[in-house]
């Protein structure tokens, strides 16, 4: 038999007071897990969707002619029709060092066609790689161009033109379907009619050539402006500007959102602390007897400490598997209804950090309840003697 | 006699404690309880309690010793400064030569689990653990094999003649086998001196019986006791009965006077 013996026995035969210690703790510990979970869950859903706010560098051929305005976005310098850059340049954007870290790329060509006697822009893209960029992009019961013979208008346009799904238009001796009207985007796209890239080459007569590029960089990976630089390493004619105050906001968000749980966190653990050690020191004055006996068959002040600290560590680690297991329950119960869509990112540590994180808290709340135990005058803790 | 105070496991090397005064075995053994002047006054809100008053005892080793008197005399007092528990406000106490009130720190916790067996009134034996366990307790701070411990505690178990409820706890035993556990658990350290603060008050007279003849046979294996009662029908079974009075030593039976109330 030793100290932990005893302990053990005391936790397993005297369960009431034991499930107490624990309840206490479990519930700390799962509420701390909860929350970690769920931020962690919600901040790995809160970066997707920041990643699907659109291009966060946008390379442009380099130039001093005049500006070109598109999309919001002032990128560079550039003259529709006399620079541009080219399909190859699009391929190297994807041999740079951090190209894991792009979600998409999406090369557009820009320029002027005439329609029903009026001039509109007419917009080359890539529609998988331009849809994944702009997600809020809706063609409602329509759907992207699928070959160089359909087309999709944005309201704006459409409504100019008087253009509705399934009508056709000649663009540059060439008829394209109209097969989806973009729903309002309140920016210029609405002014475009938008077709795939190869099918803008031809009709604006110039093959391989690209206006500009809009890149979305991983939220979660190599920093934009790096990105940026290995780009405009990679393509010394063009001119490369990396969005930073979007990411930065983009950042600011998420780390306020982890700031906010953090502060929860230490309040919990707090309150934790208190309920352990109230618990503990209610145990210890419970057992005043039993301590003098334990001082009267000699025990030293030491084992005492010890045995009440032993028994709160093995309580406080079971309260930290159990804690776990709890707030990894509630975190599958309650995600769907804070953040819908979002899947639970499970994170083996966070259970490691649970338990290391209890015993933690159980050790050091009781500390004090375990020196005082210890100091208990046997005489007065014993009473009949 | 010399006994070894170990260290339990706070340090390995287990240290001897030096008699105070090392005259000879004969005289330490003569002199194995040497109370002198013993003081003890309890400071409260009120005025001082004088619990004892300047007590002076000496007993040899294998005595067997009844501490009787009223209520407040001072014998529970007494018996707990005996046991190193409280310290006294003036006087000393040497158990075999060793000056309790002058060890060192937690030496004191070392000479009460080495030199002493405590008995209790009420028992106080540990809820939650088996009488097999309640009886390793005082073990459970020594270095030595577990199955040392368990064999020793089972061996003073079963000369209590409780082997065959080692595996109960407290709560599924009789008053009278709770008080051989209690017994057992102040054996299993083989110490010198046992304690006994009235081992027999919460038992009925037959259980009492019982108990006072395991207490006799302990004596006639040469262990020292002293037991505190207020029970004049155990007092036959002492060697030696001292009668306390306000605090200070009144008679020693059986040469007290007729109407001395104990």
């Amino acid at each position: 038999m030793t100290l932990l013996t005893v302990a053990l026995n005391n936790l397993r035969r005297r369960k009431g007071r034991a499930a107490f210690l624990v309840a206490g703790l479990l519930i700390g510990v799962g509420t701390v897990v909860a929350l970690l979970s769920v931020t962690q869950s919600m901040t790995a859903e809160t970066k997707t969707n920041l990643e699907s706010f659109g291009a966060n560098i946008v390379v442009t051929p380099r130039t001093k002619d005049v500006t070109l305005s598109y999309g919001g976005i002032t990128a560079g310098g550039v003259s529709v029709g006399r620079q541009s850059l080219s399909q190859a340049d699009v391929a190297s954007i994807g041999s740079i060092p951090s190209r894991a870290d792009i979600s998409a790329v999406a090369p557009q060509l820009v320029g002027a066609v005439q329609v029903k006697g009026r001039r509109v822009l007419l917009l080359g893209v890539r529609p998988e790689q331009q849809f994944k960029l702009k997600r809020w992009w809706s063609v409602g019961s329509g759907h992207a161009p699928a070959n160089d013979h359909e087309l999709i208008a944005g309201s704006a346009a459409a409504r100019t033109l008087g253009l509705a799904m399934g009508d056709y238009v000649r663009l540059g001796g060439r008829r394209f379907t109209v097969t989806g009207v973009l729903g309002e985007t309140g920016s210029q796209d609405d002014s475009l009619l938008i077709v795939d890239l190869g099918a803008a080459q031809q009709v604006l007569r110039r093959p391989g050539q690209v206006t500009l590029v809009e890149i979305a960089a991983l939220y979660a990976g190599a920093p934009v402006d790096r990105i940026a630089a290995e780009i405009g390493a990679a393509l010394p004619q063009a001119e490369v500007t990396a969005m930073q105050e979007a990411v930065k906001s983009r950042q600011h968000a998420v780390d306020q959102f982890r700031r906010f749980s953090y502060a929860i966190v230490g309040v919990v653990i707090a309150i934790e602390a208190l309920v352990v050690f109230l618990t503990v020191m209610g145990s210890v004055s419970e057992r005043t007897r039993e301590i003098g006996v334990f001082r009267a068959i000699g025990f030293r002040r030491v084992h005492i400490t010890r045995l009440i600290l032993i028994e709160a560590v093995l309580a406080s680690a079971v309260a930290g598997v159990l804690g776990y297991a709890a707030g990894m329950a509630v975190t599958y119960a309650a995600l769907p209804l804070i953040a819908q869509g979002a899947e639970v990112a499970w994170a083996p540590l966070l259970g490691l950090v649970a338990v290391i994180l209890a015993v933690a808290i159980g050790g050091l709340a009781s500390l004090y309840p375990a020196l005082r135990a210890g100091k208990m005058d046997p005489t007065e803790a014993l009473r009949a003697l | 006699m010399a006994v070894v105070i170990s260290e339990t496991d706070q340090e390995t090397r287990p240290r001897e404690v030096a008699p105070a005064a090392p005259s000879g075995q004969d005289e330490r053994a003569a002199r194995f309880i040497d109370v002198r002047g013993l003081q003890k006054t309890f400071e409260g809100d009120g005025a001082p309690v004088h619990a004892l008053r300047g007590l002076d005892l000496v007993a040899p080793e294998g005595s067997f010793l009844g501490v009787m008197g009223q209520s407040g005399s001072g014998k529970s007092t007494f018996l707990a400064m005996l046991g190193g528990l409280s310290h006294p406000t003036g006087g000393s106490i040497a158990v075999d030569g060793i000056d309790l009130y002058a060890l060192p720190g937690e030496r004191l916790a070392d000479f009460r689990r080495e030199y002493l067996g405590f008995v209790f009134q009420s028992f106080n034996l540990v809820p939650y653990l088996t009488a097999l366990e309640n009886v390793t307790l005082p073990l459970a701070v020594k270095k030595m094999p577990s199955a040392d411990k368990r064999s020793r505690a089972l061996e003073v178990l079963e000369r209590v003649g409780l082997a065959d409820r080692a595996g109960h706890l407290p709560g599924k035993l009789s008053g009278g086998e709770q008080e051989r556990v209690a017994i057992a658990r102040a054996l299993v350290n083989e110490p010198p001196l046992i304690l006994a603060d009235e081992p027999t008050g919460a038992l009925d007279s037959e259980t009492t019986v019982e108990i006072m003849d395991l207490f006799a046979a302990l004596h006639r294996e040469g262990n020292t006791i002293v037991m505190v009662t207020h029970n004049p029908e155990i007092q036959p079974f002492f060697d030696r009965t001292i009668v306390l009075r306000d605090g200070r030593l009144d008679c020693e039976l059986p040469a007290c006077p007729v109407d001395t109330p104990v």
